[in-house]
């Protein structure tokens, strides 16, 4: 009874995250800030979900851990590679002040060498 | 069971959307990415009409197979259409 | 309890959908879709929980196993490499 409520708990401060990643996808400026939102926020909330159903019922919580693992390790891949991706293609960010933009001409330099 | 009927319209309606949009949009990647969203809505279907081992395929193949070869076509072709 | 946290997570589903919809670049609409992606695999859980069916949990393991996939060849597709 106690693990079913801190199972609750745990899944319902999940859910809160995933609303605010989304939330934060809907409402952010430029592409860096919703890839933030939208991919840090939401691990955690997805694992928070899974790891609180696997507290609700005892007997599921070895796949549920699997499942936990198997997030952990395969959400920031995509994320790494998708935000490499679009500031390759040129993005820039979006920035108030000039001169922020500590990744300028690194992967030019790479390419001639 | 009443909340299950309107989850399933939604889903529907869901699907129908991003298939229109897979169809009109002129950048092919972008069609891609609305196919994907098909697969995924698809999968939620069969998973809600009590068949788990047919979203387990429809899964497994839509979102890591057909995207795969989509995307080596477009890579071997042009990304837009004329 | 759990039919509203589900409308939790289908309200954050539309919010990630409008975006996909109207993103000015292919960037945001791949953002969107790997964010429905990751919160389709919390929400089949929930869904597992609710039927109280022990194989409806394969289908979130598949997801969480191989959704990253259709992502990453999009991503590696826009910046050439591939």
């Amino acid at each position: 009874m106690i693990l079913e409520t801190i199972g609750y708990i745990i899944i319902s401060i999940g859910a809160i995250f995933l609303f605010l990643g989304a939330f934060g996808i809907f409402r952010m400026p430029d592409i860096y800030s919703r890839m933030q939102a939208g991919t840090k926020a939401t691990t955690l909330g997805a694992m928070g979900v899974v790891f609180g159903v696997g507290l609700v019922q005892p007997e599921w919580f070895w796949k549920t851990f699997i499942i936990v693992l198997f997030i952990a390790i395969s959400n920031p891949i995509s994320s790494h590679a998708l935000a490499r991706g679009s500031y390759k293609i040129g993005i820039k960010p979006f920035t108030k002040k000039e001169g922020l933009d500590d990744l300028d001409g690194v992967y030019e330099a790479e390419e001639e060498k | 069971m009443t909340w299950l009927a309107v989850l399933v319209a939604l889903l529907i309606v869901v699907m129908v959307a991003a298939a229109l949009y897979s169809v009109v949009q002129k950048d092919l990647i972008l069609a891609v990415i609305g196919t994907s969203v098909i697969s995924v809505v698809l999968s939620v279907l069969f998973y809600l009409l009590q068949a788990p081992d047919v979203a387990l395929t429809e899964a497994a193949i839509g979102v890591a197979l057909s995207t795969i070869i989509f995307v080596i076509a477009i890579k071997k072709t042009d990304r837009y259409e004329e | 309890m759990i039919i509203f946290l589900l409308s939790v997570l289908g309200l954050a589903i539309i919010f990630a959908l409008i975006r996909g919809f109207k993103g000015p670049t292919a960037s945001d609409r791949i953002v969107a879709l790997d964010n429905i992606t990751t919160i389709v695999t919390a929400g089949l859980v929930l869904l597992g929980l609710y039927f109280e069916r022990y194989i409806y949990v394969d289908v979130s393991l598949i997801y969480a196993v191989l959704g990253f996939v259709g992502v990453l060849t999009l991503a590696r597709y826009m910046e050439g490499g591939l």
